[in-house]
């Protein structure tokens, strides 16, 4: 079976690091405090977390950003532990983007 | 509708809502949907916000400069890190276990998570980009010496370079090497040449205080 | 039954296991077959892999730092002979070489 796509160790293509950093977005502090409490709370495990985001299509994984990976990671974790369910987290968002307006 | 306020940093930050990708609209989506049905509250998320707000690499390099300073501190602080830590203040009690690899004249430590990006977040906050990029996850465990030398640090042979990979619930800080011609120096000082990749093993510590900072 | 105590001793060599297990692994792809010197035992954790699917991790396993030699994991390595590369790996993936 292959490996996992996050198993990277000496595996090639690896190119020159990129050294810009960027300040962390009102979203991504967002998804790093409510990823935090769920876990403070007990209600998913660190690994579980890991588990969900390996379980990702490898290129999905790959067109994501890092925090962007996170949220996807929680709502799957959410949804498989049914606090959520996908439908819910879909119509919330349209009612949000009703209220931010659209570009 | 829900509270938006995410600390002292919002302005600065905030980036139009209706030109936030897909994936991150959802985020707003949960937290409200999990506020709603009390999973969550908000003092909560709010209580990481700030945890993490307060946490950055001047806690880790106020270890170092004890350590330095101090050489029965530093015996602590290798001995058992999490105690050293609460010694100066620094919760460190979320870290299951912490290990702090001392850097000596004759070997160079340098840390990666290949697997994900596990990183020691009480002490040094969070973890810059390069750190969590695949690039770096790629060749850090192959090619440590060519990582360093893209940081800035060219080390001879005669150094040995030992590559942790926090594959487990190890956090791993490396405890850099003094820099010469620094008797004199205050702790305060000295904490002003630890950097943050200096703890994390790509290069050694500054060697005198920049310039802006005397 | 003293629980500070694994299967291994500091100084034991030990090979990786080539396995591959479906599920949440924490132990890379690169160190699996390879065989070195235990360091050290960290103590007991969760385990993992278990936890990873909402179970409880249990039994703890214990968890060791095994060292390699660089030149010794990595066809191509051509620097240092004496630059290591650590991996904190759990005794289930560990078996005596």
């Amino acid at each position: 079976m292959p490996r996992g796509h996050h198993d990277l160790g000496g595996t090639p293509g690896g190119g020159p690091i990129e050294r810009a950093e960027h300040q962390l977005e009102d979203w991504e502090i967002l998804a790093d405090a409510v990823n935090q409490a769920l876990g403070a709370k007990g209600i998913r495990r660190t690994d579980e977390l890991r588990r969900i985001r390996e379980e990702m299509d490898a290129d999905v994984y790959r067109s994501m950003s890092y925090y962007e990976r996170w949220i996807a990671s929680a709502e799957n974790i959410l949804i498989e532990k049914k606090i959520l369910t996908r439908e819910e987290i879909d119509r919330k968002v349209a009612e949000y983007e009703k209220r931010w307006g659209n570009p | 509708m829900g509270n938006d306020h995410l600390g002292k940093g919002e302005q600065e930050h905030e980036h139009p809502k209706h030109e936030l990708s897909q994936h991150a609209k959802r985020i707003y989506a949960i937290r409200e949907l999990l506020l709603e049905k009390g999973v969550l509250k908000e003092e909560e998320i709010q209580r990481q916000i700030d945890y993490m707000e307060a946490r950055s690499p001047a806690n880790g390099a106020r270890l170092v400069a004890r350590a330095w300073a101090d050489p029965r501190f530093k015996a602590r602080l290798l001995a058992d890190p999490r105690a050293a830590c609460a010694e100066m203040g620094i919760d460190a009690t979320s870290i299951n276990e912490f290990v702090v690899l001392e850097n000596t004249e004759k070997v160079r430590h340098l840390v990666v998570c290949t697997l994900c990006s596990c990183y020691p977040r009480p002490i040094l906050g969070r973890p810059p980009d390069w750190y969590k990029s695949f690039n770096y996850r790629k060749r850090a465990v192959v090619d440590p010496r060519g990582v360093m030398r893209e940081f800035g640090m060219e080390l001879p042979d005669s150094v040995e370079v030992r590559v942790h990979d926090s594959t487990a619930d190890i956090r791993y800080l490396v405890l850099p090497l003094r820099p010469a011609g620094t008797d004199g120096m205050s702790e305060e000082e000295l904490a002003r040449l630890v950097t943050r990749d200096s703890m994390i093993g790509v290069v050694d510590p500054l060697q005198e205080i920049p310039e802006g900072n005397r | 039954m003293n629980a500070a105590v694994g299967k291994f001793r500091p100084g034991d060599r030990v090979r990786v296991r080539m396995e591959d297990r479906p599920g949440h692994i924490r132990t890379p792809f690169y160190i699996r077959g390879k065989t070195d010197g235990v360091k050290k035992m960290h103590g007991q954790f969760l385990n993992p892999e278990s936890l990873a699917y909402g179970r409880d991790g249990l039994p703890k396993r214990p968890l060791y730092l095994i060292g390699f030699y660089q030149v010794e994991v990595w066809e191509n390595y051509k620097v240092s002979k004496s630059d290591k590369l650590y991996v904190d790996i759990y005794e289930h993936w560990l078996e005596l070489a």
